[in-house]
């Protein structure tokens, strides 16, 4: 009951919503790169949201149903291929005993792919959380990416639906990722510390992403952003999305592996429904910034949030 | 109203500013001072217990820092107004909290120098001392801390000796290993996790910081006590097969803290 993975990919965790409510302890929040694709491969398959799903990075794995199972892929164009046939991204499809399932390589921008079972998939739970922190070890399958030879099980197996066949994210709805992405953003705690020229020069330039990106943050590199206070400040919080400029100039964006604390400077924070973006970004892209207002920003949240809920409960009709 | 907002206090007669911050559309940053000092901690530390004993139910989980308190909220549930208001309301009542009389005291076994603390010598030529007087420095000085972050259970310490203060590494190191104890500028602590590191390393403690496999799984807290005491090749090595074992135990004792005179 379950899969069997025979090659493990690039980097593929198990990963949810993350691990809140024990920063302060300083665990690690880690959770999806692209929360929304997550969410939205739990709802096609009729899980709640924050269920674990399987993250799948660029080159994805190569793994066999065990018993008969209905999944959803979301995020990136990685190539789904079902027993060497071309499968749907964004849809309810059956995974049945015995057909494998493999990933071909990415036909498109975008980076990331979820990978939701029906009734969830079973894993270690620590702090609240099933999320994968390979720093520690913990979390997910043996708090380690996947491999060849690891059986992953599904939690509850729930009688399959005819009806969950074919039920789709209408397309108008599915994210398009370019390799240029405009980040919308709120301007950080520490913003008088830059000076008024190097706040402009962030947000009315291009910066690239250097190949020093992984789950815990991105650099960038483009034009240098000016301080006018010192750079480093007392370690204090951070979140997904912070933005920091160090003396140098160049900016590191944290993501959801990111340290709790960090002692640079805070330019910016993108905004929540911007971050999915974020992990769909690869090296050599670009990002540019534009500030929007926190009441914008979080009437995005709660208008996502309104879709979520919208599609959940409508999880058991067709679309 | 309380956007990028300042507020003026009277607290144990002195002018205490405190500003209101966003964090991106799902923290609000609260600032309560500028540096790291006993005073600006205590401030921290009784929002803190206020807000233990009387929660902000919107707030998903909050943060302590040196100067700050990070709330996390979504804003489906409360606004980042009434949020404010909120704050601000227990901030005031936290007056009244009188901070702990007493704290735990955690001794942290060391094995200085050789290949377990590889800069313990740099640090020794930088402040012109003996290794042994660097490791006699180090471990007759009472550390507090102030708070734990960056990784699991990473204590940020204060009260180094600026003695052996010793200027972060120009390349960090790739890996340091778990337990390693280390300077940089004024600062020691102790790497909870192997991560990518600049500080000094001086010697290594066999204790684990983050163990998933105990209760609790984070063995220091903020406002924790802690010594140093150097151990030899050999004890390091017993005291790290007992606690595979289970049968270490790590030395906490209550002390008593001196009258605080600061606010």
């Amino acid at each position: 009951m379950g899969i069997e993975i025979y090659n493990g990919g690039m980097l593929t965790t198990i990963q949810d919503l993350g691990r809140m409510g024990y920063q302060s302890q300083g665990i690690v929040v880690s959770g999806a790169m692209d929360p929304f694709a997550l969410q939205i491969a739990n709802l096609l398959v009729g899980n709640a949201p924050d269920e674990p799903a399987i993250e799948i990075t660029l080159m994805g794995p190569t793994l066999e149903a065990k018993s008969d199972l209905i999944v959803a892929v979301t995020g990136a164009d990685l190539g789904l291929e079902i027993n060497g046939k071309p499968a749907p991204l964004w849809e309810t499809i059956p995974f049945r005993k015995g057909e494998i399932m493999r990933f071909s390589g990415s036909r498109n921008n975008g980076v990331r792919a979820y990978l939701a079972v029906q009734g969830g998939w079973e894993a270690d739970s620590l702090f609240g959380s099933y999320a994968t922190y390979l720093m520690a070890g913990i979390g997910g399958h043996q708090g380690r990416a996947l491999q060849a030879g690891d059986q992953l099980k599904v939690k509850k197996q729930i009688p399959s639906r005819k009806r969950f066949f074919h039920r789709k994210l209408p397309p108008a709805l599915i994210p398009r990722y370019t390799p240029h992405k405009r980040i919308r953003v709120m301007l950080g705690i520490n913003q008088d510390a830059f000076t008024e020229e190097g706040i402009q020069t962030f947000l009315t330039h291009s910066y690239q992403i250097t190949p020093r990106f992984n789950r815990m943050g991105m650099r960038l590199s483009g034009p240098k952003i000016t301080h006018c206070k010192p750079a480093d400040i007392l370690s204090t919080t951070v979140t997904y999305g912070t933005i920091q400029v160090p003396a140098n100039g160049q900016p590191i964006i944290l993501l959801a592996d990111r340290q709790t604390t960090g002692g640079y400077t805070q330019i910016a924070n993108v905004i929540t429904v911007d971050l999915p973006l974020l992990g769909q970004s690869r090296a050599g892209e670009t990002l540019s910034f534009q500030t929007i207002s926190m009441k914008e920003a979080q009437r995005l949240v709660m208008e996502q949030e309104r879709f979520l809920k919208q599609l959940q409960v409508h999880q058991w009709n067709p679309l | 109203m309380y956007y990028n907002q300042y507020r003026k206090f009277l607290i144990h007669e002195e002018v205490i500013r405190i500003q209101f911050l966003p964090m991106g559309d799902h923290a609000l940053h609260l600032i309560v001072g500028d540096r790291i000092d006993l005073s600006t901690h205590r401030r921290v530390v009784r929002l803190h217990q206020q807000l233990k004993q009387d929660p902000i139910p919107e707030v998903i989980e909050w943060v302590p820092t040196y100067q700050a308190i990070t709330f996390f909220y979504s804003p489906k549930t409360i606004t980042y107004d009434q949020l404010c208001f909120e704050v601000e309301k227990r901030w005031l009542q936290a007056k009244q909290q009188t901070t702990s009389l007493t704290t735990r005291r955690i001794e942290i076994p060391v094995l200085y120098g050789g290949r377990w603390g590889f800069d313990l010598d740099e640090v020794a030529s930088y402040n012109q001392l003996s290794q042994e007087e660097v490791i006699r420095i180090h471990s007759q000085t009472t550390y507090l801390v102030y708070m734990i972050g960056f990784t699991p259970g990473f204590p940020y310490l204060g009260g180094m000796s600026t003695q052996i203060a010793t200027p972060r590494k120009k390349n960090p190191r790739n890996r340091v290993p778990r337990g390693s104890v280390g300077i940089a500028d004024q600062q020691t602590g102790i790497y909870s996790l192997a991560t990518p590191g600049g500080w000094n390393i001086i010697g290594r403690t066999p204790i684990q910081l983050f163990d998933p496999q105990q209760q609790p799984a984070v063995l220091l807290q903020m406002g924790d006590q802690i010594r140093f005491f150097p151990i030899d090749d050999h004890e390091y090595r017993e005291i790290e097969e007992a606690y595979q074992n289970r049968s270490f135990q790590v030395s906490i004792s209550v002390v008593k803290l001196d009258e605080p005179t600061e606010n």
